[in-house]
């Protein structure tokens, strides 16, 4: 028993560095946050609440909740494109090409990663402006007479986002499909299906749960991302994030930005609940 | 079928591999602007990075605050993973949850949370204030990597010290750290990676001193610019010569 005792408190003392850190910066600040949503500003003084004042403003002033659709809009497209285009490309590596160079091709798949994530959006905004590389080949080659605007329009976002996503969801796919056992896909062979029927039929239905929750993943940090949209989408249009960093500059608004936070959570915990079941967070 | 497949491989790796492209040929770019057509090369852009003050503090700051943060995180994670394992304590679950809760929230909200905090408690944006946004961010994923490795086998090892006498800071320095070495540097890796890239947290929490992800975005106001791309080809390079060179010494050694 006093062994037992002696044992837990080794470990109470153990955890609890890590337990305080999480506290002091994370939940308690948090908490702070949420808090200060249900206050309102008034001139450049913080009015403590409780009130839905921010909530109400968000779903009903036009600017607010254009910012959500606009969000939910682009992340959507942005998941779909990025699986669709993902799955396909993990599939050639994982069953195309020949074993030894498949490390290879992994690696130059996810290459972009090692430069910085402000710089791959730099590096778009390269591409896509109207005397980037695109234009330049494109015109060049008689496709188009003039070039046309891409960059700082949502394509530009959607791309940038694209391309980040591909690339994770490559690798989250790969690492689903060569798990798969070939005795599946012999199996459905055997007994007469088709190459095509065969990846429809079983191999897509047993790398559902990889994908559901890559798309997951893919909606999360797309949805809460600042950079992209900020450097390729120009003004026309803002996202969420976007709109929490305009409250932030120009007001100090700390209110309005916690609260639109708090929907932004609230967002991705209803995603969560939607695809809970065959989320499998271990199979990342 | 078989030749749309590597149609396919071709086209996807044009695409990923575009942007990257891009930025490294015009960083040589013999002119003011990095579109086409290329002139060059020259490597008056790479001269005139390396002898930018500012970016080079950013620099050295990002290496700081990556270094720094990314050792308290696994050092937290290791002692909370260490006691995690060993017993079960009442609330183990729940205290599993809080360590690895900030992983689910994005780092902007992360970084508008702490900035209200430490406006309020008088913490000054800094790099201390940044370094400490990315101890949370990265305490979840090297607590749940260390903890994940630590498995029935490493238990027994640790039993069986501290029956051999070993005091506490023993066991976990000299037989545990030693038995997780590849887990320890996976996620010092990873810790690293992340705080090394890390824009909104340390955007919204420095000032004056700025790490280089904050200095790369200033310089984008100025509009394109060759210097940009030389920053950002030099980073790529440096990055990936390091994995490569991982990938040759650490790993290749782990998998044998």
């Amino acid at each position: 028993m006093r062994i037992e005792a002696h044992e837990k408190k080794v470990g109470a003392t153990l955890v609890a560095p890590a337990l305080l850190w999480t506290l002091a910066f994370f939940l308690i600040p948090f908490a702070a946050m949420v808090w200060l949503s249900f206050s309102h500003m008034e001139g450049r003084d913080i009015v403590p609440g409780p009130d839905f004042g921010n909530y109400i403003k968000i779903f009903t002033d036009d600017s607010l909740f254009r910012g959500i659709v606009v969000s939910l809009e682009i992340t959507l497209t942005v998941t779909v494109i990025s699986v669709l285009l993902a799955w396909p490309l993990a599939w050639i590596i994982a069953m195309r090409v020949p074993k030894r160079w498949q490390r290879l091709a992994l690696m130059l798949a996810v290459l972009p990663f090692w430069t910085s994530y402000v710089v791959r959006s730099y590096a778009w905004a390269l591409v896509l402006g109207q005397k980037g590389v695109v234009m330049d080949f494109l015109t060049g080659i008689g496709l188009l007479a003039e070039p046309i605007q891409i960059m700082a329009t949502r394509s530009a976002t959607v791309i940038g986002f694209v391309h980040f996503f591909v690339m994770l969801l490559t690798l989250t796919i790969y690492a689903n499909l060569v798990q798969l056992s070939p005795n599946y896909m012999r199996a459905a062979q055997d007994l007469g299906a088709s190459a095509w029927q065969t990846i429809r039929l079983v191999v897509i239905p047993l790398t559902l749960p990889g994908v559901i929750t890559g798309a997951f993943l893919t909606f999360v940090l797309c949805i809460g991302d600042y950079i992209t949209p900020q450097i390729l989408g120009g003004n026309n249009e803002l996202t969420m994030p976007q709109l929490i960093m305009l409250q932030l500059g120009r007001r100090g608004d700390f209110p309005m930005a916690s609260a639109l936070s708090v929907v932004l959570m609230a967002i991705v915990t209803l995603a969560y609940a939607g695809c809970a079941r065959w989320l499998r967070m271990d199979r990342v | 079928m078989r030749y749309l497949s590597w149609i396919y491989l071709v086209a996807c790796f044009v695409f990923i591999l575009l942007p990257v492209g891009v930025l490294v040929v015009f960083s040589f770019q013999d002119g003011r602007l990095p579109v086409p057509p290329f002139n060059g090369p020259t490597l008056k852009w790479y001269a005139d990075i390396t002898s930018d003050r500012d970016l080079m503090a950013a620099l050295f700051n990002s290496l700081l605050v990556a270094a720094v943060s990314s050792l308290v995180a696994l050092l937290l994670g290791f002692l909370a993973a260490s006691g995690l394992a060993r017993v079960v304590l009442p609330g183990s679950t729940l205290m599993r949850a809080i360590l690895i809760a900030p992983m689910t929230v994005s780092y902007l909200i992360i970084a508008l949370g702490l900035l209200n905090y430490f406006n309020n408690i008088g913490i000054r944006p800094s790099l201390l204030a940044t370094g400490i946004g990315h101890v949370v961010i990265n305490l979840p994923l090297c607590f749940a990597i260390l903890y994940a490795a630590m498995g029935e086998h490493q238990r027994n090892a640790l039993r069986a010290a501290r029956d051999l006498g070993a005091k506490e800071w023993q066991v976990l320095a000299l037989v545990s750290a030693p038995m997780l070495a590849p887990a320890l540097g996976a996620a010092f890796f990873l810790a690293f990676t992340f705080s090394w890239d890390e824009f909104i947290i340390a955007f919204l929490l420095t000032r004056f001193d700025v790490t280089l992800p904050v200095e790369i975005w200033s310089m984008l106001r100025s509009g394109l610019s060759p210097a940009t791309n030389a920053v950002g080809s030099l980073v790529f390079l440096v990055s990936v010569a390091v994995v490569v060179l991982l990938e040759l010494t650490l790993f290749r050694k782990v998998g044998k």
